[in-house]
């Protein structure tokens, strides 16, 4: 398995393109079955808000270790429209195109860790990490 | 891809055994509600045995197919939702609360024998 892998969004399918793939390297590196889904879960969010917003992009994966201690990094960039209000957009239900507004706060949930860096005009990172129990 | 919708008696079932993208997920919600009307249905049965994800889109997809059902006049039971996907769906803050739910197949029909009375 690669360490490092990238997958770009710029049609519909790479949602499920990128999801399996974070699927199939969360199982090798040895998540539960419950956390492989979360893994999965989070990048389909994170891939379907760039194909909607930014129109295409791409999402990074790196397995990182820390003490000893090994997880997933997940990081969706984008250059497209960026957002103005990062808090606003982690509320829940907090949507501009008619969604649940579910996807950010539910990818922080279902990740451990967290952050979000946008400019206007400029586009969007997004990093998470899940760390393996 | 084309989810198929299988008819039994006056219910729809349906069992979704591919990954669903987006466009797979917006035609099921087409050819459900049509077969509905054609069929005349009074009860369907969605069974995600299979399905090993659900995120915010399909979770609204889902949850808006149960209400347009019942706007037409037939139930929707959702049923085998596999346990992980359960708990990213609570992650997710969605809880399905209103959407009726049953273990397998046969609990699904189960159900709406009981409530449909037929
Ligand atoms: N990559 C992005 N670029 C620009 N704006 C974004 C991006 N990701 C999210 N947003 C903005 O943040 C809002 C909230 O996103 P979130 O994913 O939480 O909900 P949603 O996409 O609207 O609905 P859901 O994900 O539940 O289907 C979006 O409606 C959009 O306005
Ligand atoms: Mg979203």
């Amino acid at each position: 398995m690669n360490p490092q892998s990238c997958v770009h969004i710029h049609k519909e399918w790479d949602i499920v393109g990128a999801r399996q793939l974070g699927r199939e390297m969360a199982k090798e590196i040895g998540f539960s079955t419950v956390d492989q889904a979360r893994i999965a879960t989070a990048i389909s969010e994170l891939a379907r808000n760039i194909y909607l917003y930014a129109d295409q992009g791409k999402i990074s994966y790196e397995i990182i270790y820390n003490n000893s201690r090994t997880g997933l990094c997940l990081i969706a960039e984008d250059e497209g429209p960026g957002i103005s209000d990062i808090s606003q957009v982690m509320e829940d239900g907090f949507t501009t195109s008619g969604g649940l507004g579910a996807g950010l706060p539910g990818v922080k949930r279902l990740m451990d860790e967290f952050e979000a860096y946008s400019e206007i005009g400029k586009g969007t990172t997004i990093k998470t990490v899940k760390w393996l129990r | 891809m084309r989810i198929p919708i299988l008819k039994l008696n006056n219910y729809l079932l349906i069992s979704i055994q591919t990954e669903i993208d987006d466009q797979t997920a917006i035609q099921f919600q087409e050819d459900l509600l049509d077969e509905i009307y054609k069929t005349e249905s009074s009860g369907v049965v969605i069974d995600l045995t299979s399905v090993d994800i659900i995120d915010s889109f399909i979770a609204k997809v889902l949850g808006d197919v149960v209400t347009m059902s019942d706007l037409m006049g037939a139930k929707v039971v959702l049923t085998g939702i596999q346990p992980a996907v359960a708990m990213t769906l609570i992650d997710l803050g969605i809880n399905m609360k209103n959407v009726p739910t049953a273990l397998d197949l046969e609990q699904g029909l189960l159900k709406l024998h009981k409530e449909l009375g037929v």
